[in-house]
């Protein structure tokens, strides 16, 4: 049994727009490990954005908590193991209670950190990065002004930004996107949270950039013992920072493991069709496999499978009941019927066994 | 080569911004030729000048020396005003972000047909026009009394394509059209954009950051570091036989979805200081037929001897 250390139960979350409902968050339920990196993945409008802004308590006005729990456990397992359940039960935090500013306020950037998107937006252009990343650390660590310019300069020299000491005055027009984001970084990672949340912290970066900041994100991971969430679309960065993956779609987890589960031995028909969409998989003169339709519409209550609709594979039972949570092994499971010993054996597309066989071209050179 | 002469085609092109002092080369010495029928892909870091010679064909910006040709005519620096007036018809351009490229407040009917607009045509052709360019790029005829606000991102980037459809284009300038958008919609244009080519004969000049694109649908690939082509060759050839160490630091940094293979990765860093262009000026030379890397004499021998290492005798 791993120590978990974020614990989301039956999450329902509501947006009210122009009179109407819609629902978000469709009873979401995940354990997170303490130290570990979880992707979250899916199309935009999947919900996965929202669900991590509750965990920092930043869902917009017009949204709200239904019903459900998110437990937040500060302390690890091991330390009050002596104690049992008791001790854990005190130190745990029930976010989805939380209700006034001042109740978040030790919980954000303290305990559960989020990298924003955009790393070109999210820094005060008026401020030079030592101010932005000094009231940071000041806040949280109550230190003198020499001590937290030094304990500044020294998460700068973390972050791999060169001469720190010049950055320190500068503003963020002169830094080029790949050393914002490091900065953006830097403030996040200065509170020293348990949780790092990264929003599609590299969609805005080119590639080579990209790589820079993932291996870099890494690095800080096991510096700091930090439990990543990581919200992307990019299958290629899933695979090389995560250790589970969590796939989204229409508000719900549709299937969850670890990287290899979900890359190599994929169990949902959502995963197949995200995975087949893949350029690299596919012949060149060929067209992409690309999945047919839109999502359904969250305003409306969905009857059966969502992703029925836009699944060549759906069997009369997907239009009628939503499909229970499936175990395929101990770290590894899947919302589908497919998945029941009474239906018929559909077996995963056969491009996916592809998979196995990229990124040759990335041994030879 | 089986095709023959060159569509467009750009010769020692330079661009500039600025003067005097604060003069700043964005493209240095870019030539390139582009046949009828293939897809030709730009790829390199932002800040490397690939957006900028895109607009440039399309005269946005003014060449600094060098010129563009388009079917053996030049189309930079002054030209005629008739040869002006055209040119918009046969190139044409898609753009990268669908959500700030349509006019908000207009209609999609009008966003579409703007291009063809105050050339004489009458009302009821163009509304004729208008519907078979939605229909081709998949989208409902209905849809031209919509505002952009409306529609999804996918269905955007639609109409970004119809918009350059409706002029009959024989060239279109794809400026990163599918790096906005999610992964499940990229398949559906880029399958739109195969399509279309095949129906309405286009040649493509494809911009681009994404590789694993870039290989599933270009023929050759310019690689740019800078302002300047360090590497061109067909795209199977590149991908086997990277020569150029820009190239490959590229190459290396394409994240693989294969979780065993990114495990492994080794990333190459690229710095432009491992040259040593003092003695022996650079040029963009050919390496082996249709291959071209920018390189200088010493450089030249050490990468043709690694290139015959790699290959299986």
């Amino acid at each position: 049994m791993r120590d978990i250390i974020l614990s989301i139960q039956n999450l329902n979350v509501k947006f009210s727009l122009r009179g109407k409902t819609l629902h978000a968050i469709r009873d979401v339920s995940l354990d997170v490990y303490r130290a570990e990196s979880l992707a979250i993945v899916g199309e935009s409008g999947s919900g996965k954005s929202v669900l991590n802004k509750n965990l920092v308590g930043l869902l917009d006005p017009n949204g709200r908590i239904d019903s459900g729990d998110i437990l937040y456990y500060k302390k690890a397992s091991s330390a009050s193991r002596t104690t049992d359940e008791s001790v854990r039960a005190e130190s745990c935090v029930n976010l989805a209670r939380l209700k006034k500013e001042k109740d978040w306020l030790p919980i954000r950037g303290r305990e559960i950190c989020m990298i924003p998107q955009d790393p070109m937006t999210s820094l005060n252009p008026l401020k030079t990065i030592g101010a932005q990343l000094y009231e940071t650390v000041k806040l949280h660590h109550g230190m003198n002004a020499r001590q937290t310019k030094e304990a500044c300069l020294s998460i700068l020299n973390d972050v791999r930004i060169d001469l720190p000491e010049k950055r320190y005055y500068q503003y963020p027009h002169e830094l080029s996107g790949g050393m914002r984001q490091r900065i953006a970084i830097a403030i996040a990672i200065a509170c020293r949270p348990r949780i790092l949340i990264c929003d599609e912290p590299t969609t805005a970066l080119d590639v080579t950039i990209q790589a820079q900041v993932l291996t870099l994100l890494k690095e800080i991971k096991d510096k700091y013992h930090l439990t990543i969430l990581f919200i992307t679309h990019d299958l290629g960065v899933v695979a090389n920072i995560a250790e589970r993956v969590a796939v989204m779609y229409a508000g719900d987890i549709v299937e969850i493991g670890t990287v290899d589960d979900i890359f190599y031995t994929p169990a949902h028909p959502y995963t197949w069709a995200l995975l087949s969409s893949l350029p690299q998989l596919c012949s060149r003169g060929e067209p992409l496999l690309a999945i047919k339709g839109t999502p359904p519409s969250l305003f409306k209550e969905i009857q059966g499978d969502p992703f029925a609709l836009r699944n060549p594979n759906a069997l009369n039972i997907d239009h009628m009941f939503m499909p229970p949570y499936y175990k395929i092994s101990d770290t590894h499971q899947a919302r589908s019927w497919l998945l029941d010993p009474r239906a018929p054996k559909v077996s995963m597309p056969a491009v996916i066994d592809k998979i196995k066989h990229l990124g040759g071209t990335a041994d030879a050179v | 080569m089986p095709f023959d002469n060159p569509i467009l085609k750009t010769d020692r092109l330079h661009v500039s911004f600025g003067r005097a002092r604060n003069k700043f080369i964005a493209v240095k010495d870019v030539s390139f030729d582009i046949y009828q029928g293939e897809t030709f892909g730009l790829v390199g870091e932002s800040g490397s000048g690939k957006t900028t010679i895109g607009r440039t064909i399309i005269r946005i910006h003014r060449a600094y020396s060098g010129s563009v040709f388009f079917k053996g005519q030049i189309i930079s620096g002054r030209i005629e005003r008739e040869l002006d007036r055209e040119l918009p018809q046969r190139i044409q351009m898609i753009f990268q972000d669908p959500m700030a490229s349509l006019n908000e407040r207009a209609k999609i009917d009008y966003i579409v047909s703007e291009g063809i607009r105050g050339r004489g045509l009458p009302k009821k052709e163009i509304d004729k026009r208008v519907e078979a360019a939605l229909l081709d790029v998949g989208l409902l005829p209905e849809f031209a009394y919509r505002f952009p606000h409306e529609f999804s991102g996918g269905q955007r980037q639609r109409i970004g394509i119809a918009r350059a459809l409706i002029m009959n284009p024989e060239i279109i300038i794809a400026d990163e059209p599918i790096s906005a958008l999610d992964v499940s919609i990229r398949a559906q244009i880029l399958n739109l954009m195969a399509d279309l080519k095949k129906k309405c004969g286009l040649t493509y000049l494809f911009i681009s950051h994404d590789l694993s694109v870039m290989r599933f649908i270009c023929d050759r690939i310019a690689v740019i570091h800078l302002g300047r082509i360090v590497e061109m060759a067909e795209t199977e050839t590149l991908f086997k036989h990277p020569i150029h160490p820009y190239t490959k630091a590229l190459l290396s940094a394409v994240p693989q979805p294969n979780p065993q293979v990114e495990k492994r990765k080794k990333l190459i860093v690229y710095s432009p200081a491992m040259h040593h262009y003092d003695t022996y000026l650079p040029s963009f030379v050919q390496i082996e037929p249709d291959h071209y890397v920018y390189a200088n004499t010493p450089e030249i021998e050490e990468y043709q001897s690694a290139y015959h290492q790699t290959e299986p005798v």
